[in-house]
């Protein structure tokens, strides 16, 4: 480091330019990462915070649409509590619906259908837990768009109302809208059309979108045994992401962004320690000459990049974490998460520091003869 | 006695196929300690090629180059590495000084370099080749002769037992060429260094002990030159 840290203080100008730009990478991967956990938590959160291993839809049900498409008859539920492993099996409604309080407000809500008293059934901060029919619970992020305990909700086109009896806590949402959970009866007459007044066939009663598995702890559960035992298809929770309304998409098109961005500073930065060493050949070769190994000059330069990098990456951040407060404050779907962003500065460091290490081993093709005579 | 630098035989052939040169031609030297050896002759008569076989930055391609008791001619690249660091000393055209460094860390820099057994203080180096009060100095904003002075600091500072001297006074005006060398007799006279300067400059040669004549890779005493 005696020659590194001299060189960093020396050519200080030369090396702040390449720090500006990795802190320019650094604060657009934390406004990506921030975007990225943003959309996610807008697209499956309500399916992060359920007590759910997996989900088992109907059979040969298209994946990426599970949750839209997938219609099971209740005894599903029964075969699929019976597997081994399995902790808990219930009955799941999800659909989405367009809705208007008595308040005027406008909202579109995921409704989640759950039996009451089953491991799906949702806890509260706010109001109660659901009791009976005719009555939800709604994410905090619901809440936060004007929509209070006591509301009535009138569903579109359907007119069926639901009365707002809790808050759950945190951000529940399922492919950028609001979570509801209500009761499964309730769930059923919804997702069937059934307007107030209307008679309801029976076997409305008997349709849900999937069973919710829940594992014994340490348990494995065998997924293909249970979907043939009951006709299914499973997918694990996370899995079932990809079933949510655009979630692949758009996480796909943001990690392609987010591995393009750590191409670039990998490149940007080996190509400025090409140049630098490019630069500095006659230097290495008097140090060749005058007995610096191989080993130390490249330990020395890449300890140079990699204090550029680390202090660049450490500043983007920190001023990428300040634009993201910001943001986040707004309506944007964005999240920061340290998370996230810690990986993605180590991901960021190390592969500028690949492209170092590659610019770098030039520094072995160095002649010390070059130190001779007028070569310079 | 032993000398310090022993050149045996000594032949260095540059290029390949049809375009070859001879750059040194059964080269025969020993060189002892404490002794100021010059070398003079024209561009390309093989001056630089005999310190590079001498500091061991290339391999002759036959005859033996013994430092001490080692053959320079054999060694691995490693060991030729540590040899430099250790044992040889390089003193450059123009000092040919990191521009990153002050002169002080200037003259720590080779001590960084690896394990060196009983370096000299190179603060007082410094004040030796009369430097001290420029320590902190760059070397843009050192002089020619300054810089050289840095430059023998530098390669003196891990007591090597032999030091190379390519073209010192290059870039020198008079007064300052004979400061220069006269500074590497004293250095080689008090610290015992065997020392090889090549030079063009035969203003200087009155400090030497012997002057050597390079001309087409062969290299030969001149009496005459003696000062």
């Amino acid at each position: 480091m005696f020659l590194a840290l001299r060189e960093l203080s020396f050519a200080r100008g030369r090396f702040a330019l390449m720090g500006l730009v990795v802190s320019l990478i650094a604060i657009l991967m934390v406004l990506l990462s921030g975007l990225s956990v943003g959309l996610v938590n807008d697209g499956v959160s309500g399916l992060q915070r359920m007590p759910v291993t997996s989900f088992a839809f109907q059979e040969d049900v298209t994946k990426d649409a599970a949750f839209s498409r997938s219609v099971l008859e209740l005894d599903a539920v029964t075969s699929w509590a019976d597997q081994p492993g399995v902790a808990d099996a219930a009955p799941f409604g999800n659909t989405l619906v367009n809705a208007r309080t008595d308040r005027e407000v406008e909202i579109d809500l995921a409704l989640f259908g759950v039996e009451l008293g089953s491991f799906l059934d949702p806890q509260v901060t706010k109001g109660s837990a659901l009791a009976g029919e005719g009555e939800v619970v709604i994410s905090q992020t619901a809440a936060e768009q004007g929509i209070d305990v006591g509301d009535e909700i009138v569903l579109e086109p359907s007119g069926a109302e639901l009365t707002v009896v809790g808050v759950l806590p945190d951000q529940h949402t399922f492919g950028h809208v609001d979570v509801g959970y209500l009761s499964l009866p309730s769930w059923q007459e919804i997702k069937a059309g059934v307007r107030p007044g209307d008679i309801v066939p029976d076997r409305v009663y008997d349709e849900i979108t999937a069973v919710a598995v829940r594992a014994q702890d340490g348990a494995e559960v065998d997924l293909d045994a249970g979907d043939k035992g009951a006709g299914t298809t499973s997918l694990t929770l996370e899995d079932s992401f990809g079933a949510s309304p655009g979630y692949t998409a758009e996480t796909s098109t943001l990690q392609l962004i987010e591995a393009f961005l750590y191409a670039i500073s990998a490149l940007v930065v080996g190509a400025f320690f090409t140049v630098v060493i490019v630069q500095r050949k006659h230097e290495i070769a008097v140090l060749r000459a005058l007995g610096a190994g191989t080993g130390y000059l490249l330990r020395d330069t890449l300890m140079q990049s990699l204090v550029l990098l680390v202090l660049a990456a450490g500043l983007g951040v920190g001023l990428g974490l300040a634009a993201g407060g910001a943001i986040a404050s707004t309506s944007m779907p964005f999240a920061l998460e340290a998370g996230p962003i810690a990986a993605a500065t180590v991901v960021l460091v190390a592969l500028g520091l690949l492209g170092a290490a590659v610019a770098v081993l030039r520094i072995i093709r160095v002649d010390p003869l070059t130190a001779l005579g007028g070569n310079r | 006695m032993t000398a310090t630098l022993s050149l045996a035989d000594v032949t260095l052939v540059l290029g390949d196929g049809d375009e070859t040169v001879t750059a040194l031609d059964r080269v025969d030297l020993e060189v002892d300690g404490g002794e100021l050896v010059a070398v003079v002759g024209p561009s390309g008569s093989g001056k630089s090629s005999l310190l590079a076989v001498a500091g061991g930055l290339t391999s002759p391609t036959s005859g033996s180059v013994r430092l001490g008791d080692v053959d320079l001619a054999t060694a691995s690249r490693r060991r030729l590495t540590a040899l430099r660091r250790q044992r040889i000393g390089f003193v450059f055209q123009s000092g040919n000084l990191v521009p990153a460094l002050n002169s002080l860390d200037q003259v720590r820099l080779p001590l960084t370099f690896g394990t060196v057994s009983n370096p000299r203080d190179p603060r007082q180096l410094l004040a030796e080749v009369d430097m001290e009060h420029k320590a902190g100095r760059r070397p843009h904003q050192l002089s020619g002769g300054e810089r050289q002075r840095v430059g023998i600091a530098r390669a003196l500072v891990t007591r090597p037992q032999l030091l190379l001297v390519d073209e010192p006074t290059a870039a020198l005006d008079r007064h300052r060429s004979q400061e220069v060398v006269a500074l590497l007799a004293r250095e080689a006279h008090q610290h015992g260094v065997a020392t090889i300067m090549v030079t063009h400059d035969h203003d200087v040669l009155h400090h030497c002990d012997r002057v050597l004549e390079m001309i087409d890779g062969r290299l030969a005493p001149v009496v005459a030159e003696r000062g």
